[in-house]
């Protein structure tokens, strides 16, 4: 692998009094995909949140291809996929995308509006305003607004959760395709199998802190609730 | 961003029909506490318009960040190449084209109930409008930013920034009634549009200098 796309170092969050993530140390190189798994409340959002510059940090550092999370260079190189779809009911598609697009800085909007549109089976109802379309539809646009400008880093928490069989293959595609093109991918997800299918690294979270990081092993990917049972406190589910 | 908003609201029309009515039906209640055909009419004039704008202006901005909640699209904004800034600004210009509709609407409506010349210095209550309604707007997005998170969003930001709107209101209010009087306009009347650009720039400056940490930190 190369360089690190991302370096966390020491980081350390709070709510109130709260540690929600403590003395993380994590290191992502450029071009892979980690996964990062953890049980509901071990702090893989916050974590995600921070990096995608959504949510400040008391203590440590954390940078994006040398840059800090909120830089807009980093933001540059950044998509985020968050629990939200992202996009505005009261627009249609085609508008969505372009505001997105143009907030973006992509050059052709158009075209690349259309051809993302088609990517994502929405050009038949591209003057349709979000507000009529079904659940499989939305997230099919989610995954449109956000891998359309390319992004260098793509951040996704919980990505596979409630998509439909379509959009799943949907979502699969993309992330291979971003791979192959040299993009860095973190997703956070409780489908084990789906993730480490696809990752190359993963990283376990319970309760703030860093029980493993390291590459994903065909152990990992025959048994995937071994991670958890062996590094985890309460075992696996 | 502003385009954006202002497609979206011409769509839904939720900000412009609520405000609009909202302007309209002060100024209606307040025609039956006045004699709106009296000769003294001139002297409540600019502070009636005010009262009915800023109070309208409330339903305007109260939308502005909300409308960014659903489906966290906040959060796909805050986390692309756009400036916190430009977000802020974008929506105060936004709120700026909504309220500008709003009160030209009014100024129709007082015209017709009220014994009131508007049109007699045309620019210049245009400029105090612009002026004016500016600061409104702008105000209202940086702490529309600031409480978009807040669960009684609706009832804080209201509470918070009237006061702020205060020394706005009264060179808004003192510059109007001086523009739909019936004396001329002395030279050191023009005191109030300048204490209502400095009060635009120093809260455009704050926008700017503040949305990063308003919206992230």
């Amino acid at each position: 692998m190369g360089t690190d796309a991302i370096a966390v170092r020491q980081l350390w969050k709070y709510y109130g009094d709260y540690p929600a993530l403590r003395e993380i140390t994590l290191d992502i190189a450029q071009g892979s995909c980690c996964a990062l798994l953890g049980r509901n409340g071990a702090g893989k959002t916050t974590l995600l949140r921070i990096l995608a510059g959504l949510s400040p940090y008391q203590q440590g550092e954390v940078n994006l291809f040398g840059q800090s999370p909120r830089g807009r260079g980093a933001r540059r190189t950044a998509g985020f996929l968050g629990h939200g779809i992202g996009v505005y009911e009261d627009l249609t598609a085609t508008e969505n995308l372009a505001f997105f697009a143009r907030v973006h800085g992509l050059s052709d909007v158009s075209a690349t509006v259309a051809r993302w549109l088609k990517r994502v089976g929405l050009e038949r109802v591209a003057k349709m305003p979000v507000r009529q379309f079904s659940r499989g539809m939305r997230q099919r646009l989610a995954l449109a607004r956000a891998f359309q400008h390319a992004p260098q880093v793509l951040l996704l928490d919980e990505p596979f959760t409630s998509l439909d069989d379509k959009a799943i293959a949907m979502l699969s595609e993309l992330l291979t395709e971003a791979r192959l093109r040299g993009a860095t991918i973190v997703l956070s997800t409780h489908q084990l199998r789906e993730a480490l299918a696809i990752a190359s690294d993963v990283a376990l979270i319970e309760n703030g802190k860093l029980r493993y990081s390291g590459e994903r092993t065909p152990e990992m990917l025959s048994d995937p609730t071994l991670l958890y049972r062996l590094h985890t406190e309460l075992g696996a589910d | 961003m502003a385009a954006k908003d202002l497609a979206i609201e011409v769509r839904t029309k939720e900000s412009i029909n609520a405000a609009g009515a909202f302007s309209i039906a002060i100024l209606l209640i307040f025609s039956f506490a006045f004699d709106p055909f009296s000769d003294s009419m001139h002297e409540f004039a600019g502070g009636l318009l005010w009262i009915a704008f800023a109070f309208a202006g409330a339903l305007v901005f109260n939308r502005g960040f909300a409308r960014e909640l659903p489906n966290e699209c906040l959060d796909a904004l805050l986390s692309s190449p756009l400036s916190a800034s430009s977000l802020v600004l974008g929506k105060a210009l936004a709120n700026f084209v909504m309220l500008i509709a709003v009160e030209l609407i009014s100024l129709f409506v007082f015209g017709i109930f009220y014994n009131i010349n508007w049109v007699k210095h045309p620019w210049a209550l245009a400029a105090t409008l612009a002026l004016a309604t500016w600061g409104i707007a702008v105000l209202g997005s940086v702490f529309g930013a600031m409480t978009v998170n807040l669960r009684l969003r609706e009832l804080m930001l209201p509470v918070i920034i009237y006061p702020l709107l205060i020394p706005l209101l009264i060179g808004a209010i003192e510059f109007t009634t001086i523009l739909l009087g019936v004396d001329p306009i002395a030279s050191s009347d023009w005191l109030w549009p300048k204490l209502l650009l400095l009060y635009d720039v120093v809260f455009t400056a704050v926008s700017i200098l503040l949305a990063d940490t308003i919206l992230v930190n």
